[in-house]
């Protein structure tokens, strides 16, 4: 996906200006914002579960090679095959190689973070082979040719009126509107492409190295399909994925419902371990894993390493005020919302997501929420320090902040321009106690009026009456 | 000998150019409750502009300065959430790999505090002798809330003054858009943050905010003003110390000019 990050600030504005988007954005807080704080209130261990789920995280990531070479062993003697991917195009190249060897014209596909890091779906087009998404989110953005704009519902930026006009311009017949009807629909078409799909490609909530197996969430029960029914499975995960154990996977499953979408668990949990077994009712024939770094093993040990605990709930989005106003689109990539604002840096360059660290208020919300305690802001602010450092940032913030910090280091430098600045403001029509316009303010005075300073400064106004007192 | 605690006030940019009587506010709540008020004259700025700004060697910098200004006194006290939760929080993450500053950086900022949850939690401050009439809500502000946990202390006090009302807005927690350079960089999507929040300001019936932190009060003031609203805007201190004589934030009066 070429991403659009640069240009942030002009597609929130048009986000803005987009009230479909709006009242789309809109039941986000008052659905998955306001389920999760009613689960995380019902469940009294909740804090503490989040401290676990941190802590099964940050072990992971201190013995990921160890883990790793667990989980392969095991995967490899339950039957199934292990591909190592390095990057994007490996990944890709490795999942079309196996397409060909099963002959597949058709893939179904269950909703994959990975698969469209990778930008697997074009990939797959440009190569005579057909991707089929299942997941309904899924299933309708890739109808509309879009990207997805939320982890884990992917068209939330859609109204429900958006997806009546698509099905119907898609599928034909009756336009449909009645939400029901809807998903009867989107189900009876992709029944018909389950049959006729030769590899089913999904991605995994944890891989879990005690067993070797990949475990899937979906509420709809599409990912069990997806990889059950083809005679091949591709399995896309990246490597910080990994779980030692099946209790941990389930401690973190607690937290992922929870914090997603306000469940006790999802509606589908799928545990798969390798391919079919002769005693086995059903399952694909082969089993292939395709093990994605993409630059995430270099972040271990950095001062991103953290960031690799992510469980993709989405609960950071879902409270974040940035987010909620300029929709996920806006972030110009795959990972949007807070998390995005740290990943997205990580695979577009810093130079293509300069915008993203800094669109902040450092609010808070989003660690406050996160069920395994990624410190987003300060991951956040790490950006801004390596934009600093390597100059990144437009010339006039760089020299407006460097005069400040020599001001701000010269006390009575400081009160000498502090009392000027009060000075000056109280001339711009501080007497009506507040200024309409202020130069150099525009982002401010656009919108608000700027409160005029009272008076002299307090440190003035104290030394004289410290003065006047003794 | 004199017992009571030796404080310094850390009056902030914001206090200091925009609004003294916060400043003045405070030294009278700190005297009511028994401590001795000092302003270190040699202060300036916490440093959370170039903190967020990226400029870690600036920040660390200027956190050291005042670590040493601040160090003398048993207590530092903050009007500020934010500044507060940069002297408390960020100062020993800035200083921690420095051998000489990392303990002294600490050490101030145990003793370093945001001044409601100062008077409540430290001087133990049951009630305050202030009046004002109507009905007032109460803004959190993101710093003072999840840096330092403030949210039960300005409404335990605000209870206790006179003829006031206290109202919940809807979201109370939820970021007003100022965000230090955020509102200047992002002032569509800062608007529309601030806009929330208007919104809910009116759907509560309150005549008058408070907050706990000067930026979002003139983020606030400056909207609610701008759509012509009648809704007065003051710092949480201003109300608790009964100094209510300067116009509210963004309004004239007769007391000045
Ligand atoms: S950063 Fe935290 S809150 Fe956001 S998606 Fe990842 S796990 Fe969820």
């Amino acid at each position: 996906m070429q991403p659009t990050s640069h240009a942030f600030k002009q597609n929130a504005h048009e986000a803005l200006e987009n009230p479909v988007l709006q009242e789309a954005l809109g039941g986000i807080r008052t659905g998955w914002q306001a389920a999760r704080g009613r689960a995380a209130g019902a469940l009294p261990e909740f804090e503490q579960l989040r401290d676990t789920g941190r802590d099964i995280k940050n072990h992971v990531l201190a013995h990921l090679d160890l883990y790793l070479e667990a989980f392969t062993a095991k995967v490899e003697e339950a039957g199934g095959k292990v591909h190592w991917a390095r990057d994007a195009a490996e990944a890709r190249t490795i999942v079309l190689e196996l397409c060909r060897e099963a002959d597949a014209r058709t893939v179904t596909k269950s909703k994959s973070m990975i698969a469209e890091e990778i930008g697997l779906n074009p990939w797959l087009e440009a190569n005579d082979v057909k991707p089929v998404e299942t997941d309904l989110g899924e299933y309708i953005i890739q109808l509309a040719g879009q990207p997805p704009s939320h982890l884990v519902g992917p068209a939330v930026h859609m109204t429900k009126d958006e997806v009546s006009d698509l099905f119907h311009k898609h599928h034909g017949g009756e336009r449909l509107e009645e939400g029901g009807a809807l998903v009867g629909e989107a189900r009876r078409v992709l029944r018909q492409r389950y049959l006729e799909a030769d590899v089913g490609i999904t991605g995994a909530n944890f891989l879990v190295a005690e067993t070797g197996s990949i475990i899937t969430v979906t509420n709809e029960g599409n990912a069990e399909l997806t990889q059950g029914l083809p005679r091949t499975h591709i399995c896309i995960a990246s490597i910080e994925k990994i779980v030692p154990t099946m209790e941990d996977a389930f401690t973190l499953l607690r937290l992922l419902a929870r914090s997603a979408t306000g469940q006790e668990f999802s509606a589908y949990t799928t545990v798969m371990t390798g391919p079919k077994r002769e005693e086995d009712l059903d399952g694909p024939r082969e089993f292939h894993l395709v093990l994605l770094d993409n630059g995430r093993s270099k972040m271990v040990g950095s001062a991103f390493q953290e960031m690799l605990r992510c469980i993709r709930c989405g609960a950071c989005m879902n409270h974040c005020p940035v987010y909620l106003a300029a929709g996920g689109h806006a972030y110009g990539w795959v990972y949007v919302g807070p998390m995005g604002s740290v990943l997205t840096p990580q695979f577009v360059g810093i130079e293509e997501a300069h915008p993203l660290p800094n669109a902040s208020t450092f609010c808070g919300r989003c660690e406050e929420v996160c069920p395994v305690r990624i410190p987003l802001p300060k991951l956040m602010r790490h950006w801004r320090e390596e934009q600093f450092n390597r100059q990144l940032n437009p010339p006039a913030a760089r020299y407006g902040l460097a005069l400040w910090g020599f001001v701000a280091r010269r006390p009575r430098l400081y009160r000498l321009a502090t009392g000027m600045a009060v000075g000056a403001m109280r001339l711009l029509g501080g007497r009506q106690g507040r200024m309409r316009r202020l130069p150099l303010a525009g982002g401010w005075t656009g919108t608000r009026d700027m409160p005029a300073p009272q008076g002299p400064t307090f440190m003035q106004a104290w030394k004289k009456r410290r003065g006047a007192g003794s | 000998m004199n017992t009571s605690p030796r404080v310094a006030l850390f009056v902030t940019c914001l206090v200091d150019l925009f609004r003294p009587s916060v400043g003045f506010a405070a030294v009278k709540l700190l005297e009511q409750a028994g401590c001795r008020v000092e302003v270190p004259e040699a202060q300036t700025c916490c440093g959370q502009p170039a903190f967020n700004s990226g400029d870690r060697a600036t920040a660390t910098e200027m956190a050291r300065r005042a670590v040493a200004l601040l160090e003398p006194y048993d207590h530092v006290v903050v009007p500020s959430g934010s500044c507060a939760g940069m002297l408390r929080v960020h100062y020993p993450e800035l200083l921690g790999e420095d051998p000489e500053w990392a303990g002294r950086a600490r050490a101030v900022a145990e003793r370093c505090h945001e001044l409601v949850s100062f008077l409540a939690d430290v001087m133990k401050v049951e009630g305050v002798e202030a009046a004002l009439e109507g009905r007032v809500t109460y803004h959190d502000s993101c710093s003072g809330l999840r840096e330092l946990k403030i949210r039960h202390q300005p409404r335990r006090l605000l209870e206790t003054v006179e003829g006031l009302e206290l109202v919940e807005m809807d979201d109370s927690e939820v970021c007003c858009g100022f965000g230090g350079t955020f509102c200047v960089k992002y002032p569509e999507i800062s608007t529309r943050m601030v806009d929330d929040k208007v919104a809910a300001i009116d759907r509560s019936g309150a005549a008058t905010v408070l907050a706990g932190d000067l930026g979002c009060l003139m983020n606030m003031a400056g909207r609610l003003k701008r759509l012509g609203s009648a809704v007065e805007v003051r710092h949480v201190a201003e109300v608790l110390a009964g100094e209510l004589d300067a116009p509210s934030i963004g309004e004239s009066g007769s007391r000045e000019a």
